[in-house]
Parts: structure tokens; C-alpha cells; sequence
């Protein structure tokens, strides 16, 4: 077992985390947050498998991931304005 | 060799910054705190895994699409969390019984706390 394949399993834990918060938080806007730490958890962890593979086109994964994570949390706020609970 | 260990040891404290990030989404007691936790932690957390794999990578490709994700990441994460944490006071969600502090009191329309619960 080597340190990525650990970094892996600490990451699966923080995803983890974030899905009993999405299914628990009591209101829209814990579920938004708790998907944005598991989008976070899944770009950490294409990173770690780009280095524990030889595909080095999951970079560009990697951009295209960060960037519409951003705009899906901005469409989410909007969501979460108009109706709450 | 110098490249490969800065790398483990940015992608290692990153990792660390993402699980305590978990840990305190589950813990946090209510929305806004825990928004802290996801925008501070993670963000930066996200952002040093990704300085890490471009040292531990070394090539200039790697280097340059890791920094403009780096920068994305900078922009994107607090600017997130700010309009998510905003967007559920607009909505009425309620603040922990211990608040004290209250900032956007006033400022900002809200309806009133136990309608909303």
C-alpha cells in the first residue's frame, strides 16, 4: 500500500463525510455545501490517480471539473434562495 | 527527487486540510459554520493536492494547467461559499442558538426565525 493509495482512502472518507451530511443536513443549503466538499474530494482524487496512472490527460479533467463546479454551487445558491427547508 | 518529495508533502497536508474539512461539516452546528469549514479548508486543501501533482508531475504542461486550476480554485471557492451562506440567510435558515454576532442583521430581508423552521 503506498501513500497515494492512503490519500485515496482519506479522500473516499472525506466523500463519505460529505454524503452523510447531504443526506442529514436539515435544510438546501447543507446539501449544497456537502456537494461541493465531494466535488472537492473528486478533483483531489483524479489528481492522485493522474499521478498513479499514466494518463496525464485527467489535468484537463481536473480544469473542466473546477470550473463548473463553480458555476453548478453559483446555480445552486440561486435555487436555494428561492425556496428554503 | 527535491520535486517529488515537495509534492508529497503539499499533497499530504492538502489531504489532511480536505478530511478536516469532512470532519467539520459533520460537526458544525449550523450552516454557516459549516460553510466556513468547506470554503477555508477544502478550498485550500484542494489547492495544495493540486501544487503538489504538478511538483510531483515536474512537466511545464502539468505546471501551467495545474496553476490555472490553482487560480480557479482561489477565485471560485469563496466566492461559492459566500453566495450559498447568503443566499440560506435570505432564506430564513436559522443561526445557531449561541450566536452573538449578527451582521447582516438589518441589512438584508429575512423572514422571521421560527416561520421559517
Amino acid at each position: 500500500m503506498t501513500l497515494i493509495d492512503l490519500g485515496l482512502a482519506v479522500l473516499a472518507l472525506s466523500f463519505a463525510l460529505g454524503i452523510v451530511r447531504a443526506v442529514r443536513g436539515p435544510s438546501v443549503a447543507d446539501r449544497a455545501i456537502a456537494a461541493d466538499l465531494c466535488l472537492y474530494a473528486i478533483v483531489g482524487a483524479i489528481a492522485l490517480l493522474t499521478l498513479r496512472t499514466t494518463y496525464r490527460e485527467f489535468l484537463d479533467v481536473i480544469l473542466i471539473a473546477t470550473l463548473l463546479g463553480f458555476l453548478a454551487t453559483i446555480s445552486l445558491g440561486a435555487l436555494v434562495g428561492r425556496r428554503d427547508s | 527527487m527535491i520535486l517529488d518529495l515537495i509534492g508529497a508533502v503539499l499533497i499530504g497536508l492538502g489531504i489532511f486540510l480536505v478530511l478536516l474539512a469532512g470532519i467539520g461539516l459533520l460537526r458544525f452546528p449550523d450552516v454557516f459554520i459549516r460553510s466556513s469549514a468547506t470554503t477555508k479548508a477544502a478550498g485550500l486543501g484542494i489547492a495544495l493536492v493540486l501544487a503538489g501533482t504538478a511538483c510531483a508531475i515536474g512537466t511545464g504542461e502539468a505546471a501551467v494547467k495545474m496553476g490555472i486550476a490553482i487560480v480557479l480554485q482561489f477565485i471560485g471557492a469563496p466566492v461559492s461559499g459566500h453566495v450559498i451562506a447568503r443566499a440560506a440567510y435570505r432564506a430564513g435558515t436559522p443561526l445557531w442558538d449561541r450566536t452573538t454576532v449578527d451582521d447582516l442583521q438589518g441589512f438584508v430581508e429575512r423572514p422571521h426565525e421560527l416561520e421559517a423552521r
